[in-house]
């Protein structure tokens, strides 16, 4: 961000404007959403980055997919293959019926692949793309947000199609009548007394299983967002700060960014990971009875 | 920060790409894998396989050495048996042709002794009637005589 000369200060936004307008989506209503749940709004951000990544994702996985060879395999094969391997270990051990795991160790595979691209918009620097989505629109006020998964909809939206997908395999393994059966005689027992507060634990059941499973990938990636807009505004901050000011934040902003991007490394990769064993945990649980 | 139809929009794009996956990615590699893995297990079985009639020939190999090294013994063994044998044979050849020989010579020896014999028969008669002439000159005449002088001659 320029913030040179008295004009361009005095039109920059505050810190508090900047962490906000970074906040805020690019949607179909024009301005950031006001209402906590409004279906009548999508996120044109989120779904271009989430699609797009998703797409090259895949296609590479394909590319390297379909010249797979029996033989020794190439370095992209071997690459797939590791990852292949792990997400087929990981559904052997939690998924127990062979046929589920035909879809769902794919859907662990892709759960991984696609978090953790999504997740590493987050090592792009955080102005990057919306400045260039600023100039390339004409509008100097234009909202962007890159990472899909600090998204609450993107976060959810991945959990939310886990809990549909165990939801299917639970009415699979058990006919919609056994579903049905274990939806109002467990946890506590198989009592008409006690069907009522079966099915409200089950329901809570359900919603803590994903909303913990959305929220935690959703808190993590929001709040290593916002670290590095804090840390960007670090070295934004320098010009008007005069008795610390200079150089000497502009090589806080450095060091910390270097430092937080460093472990988001970690944090990215982790919590693809965890997404993956969840989503097979999940989905897992689906065939057992209770 | 809020819900929107994002939300089923991204699970929608979930389930396609998830879809996607377990037709075009999963499978290729999990055939390769799986072949792999077969092919590996059959290397290591005609490995083993190798091993064992690598032991096998190897064994036959020694038992025919063995068995090699038996029959030269045996047929040395015949041979110095056969030798033994020639030379048992050569040794009563000999002594047989030896006493052929000794035969030979005492049948020579005795009809030499016959012939002298027979010459000194006819000598002896000679003698006596050469002595029988000295003791008798005149009154003896040899015509008259012959028939007496021949019957000593054949009484010697």
């Amino acid at each position: 961000m320029s913030t040179t000369g008295h004009e361009a200060a005095a039109n920059a936004p505050n810190a508090g404007e900047y962490i906000l307008h970074h906040l805020g989506n690019l949607n179909s209503s024009g301005h950031p959403q006001n209402t906590m749940v409004d279906f009548s709004i999508i996120n044109y951000d989120t779904l271009f980055f989430s699609v797009v990544l998703g797409a090259v994702g895949l296609l590479l996985m394909w590319l390297a997919a379909r010249r797979a060879t029996s033989g020794v395999p190439g370095r992209v094969q071997a690459a797939l293959e590791i990852l292949v391997e792990m997400v087929d270990y990981q559904a052997k051990a939690i998924v127990p019926n062979e046929n589920s795991r035909r879809f769902v160790a794919p859907l662990g595979l892709t759960a991984f692949i696609w978090v953790f691209l999504m997740n590493a918009m987050d090592f792009l620097p955080v102005d990057l793309l919306p400045l260039l989505w600023q100039k390339l629109s004409g509008n100097p006020h234009a909202y962007l947000r890159v990472v899909p998964t600090a998204d609450l909809n993107g976060a959810f939206g991945l959990s939310f199609g886990v809990l549909l997908v165990s939801l299917f395999y639970s009415v699979k393994t058990k006919g919609i009548g056994g579903w049905m059966h274990e939806l109002i005689s467990a946890p506590f027992g198989n009592h008409p007394l006690l069907y009522i507060p079966n099915a409200a634990m089950q329901i809570v059941e359900f919603t803590a299983k994903t909303v913990s499973h959305g929220m935690r990938l959703f808190g993590n990636m929001y709040a290593g967002e916002l670290l590095f807009l804090l840390i960007a505004l670090m070295g934004m901050a320098s010009p008007s700060m005069e008795p610390v000011g200079g150089s000497l934040l502009w090589l806080g902003h450095l060091v910390t960014g270097t430092l937080w991007a460093l472990f988001h490394i970690f944090i990215v990769v982790l919590q693809a990971f965890i997404f993956m064993m969840l989503t097979l945990v999940y989905i897992g649980l689906a065939h057992s009875n209770h | 920060m809020y819900l929107n139809a994002t939300l089923l929009a991204q699970t929608t794009v979930f389930i396609i790409l998830a879809l996607f996956t377990m037709k075009f990615v999963w499978p290729p590699i999990a055939k390769a894998l799986d072949e792999r893995a077969a092919r590996i297990s059959e290397g290591l079985a005609e490995a083993e396989r190798g091993r064992q009639s690598l032991a096998l020939s190897s064994r036959q190999a020694a038992e025919t050495v063995r068995g090699g090294k038996e029959k030269a013994s045996e047929v040395l063994a015949q041979a110095e048996k056969r030798a033994e044998q020639i030379i048992e044979k050569a040794k009563a050849d000999a002594r047989l042709e030896a006493e052929k020989v000794m035969a030979a010579a005492k049948a020579e020896i005795e009809r030499e002794e016959a012939r002298m014999r027979e010459l000194l028969r006819g000598r002896v008669a000679e003698l006596a009637v050469a002595g029988a002439e000295r003791i008798l000159r005149r009154e003896v005449d040899a015509g008259a005589h012959a028939d007496m002088l021949s019957a000593i001659e054949l009484d010697l």
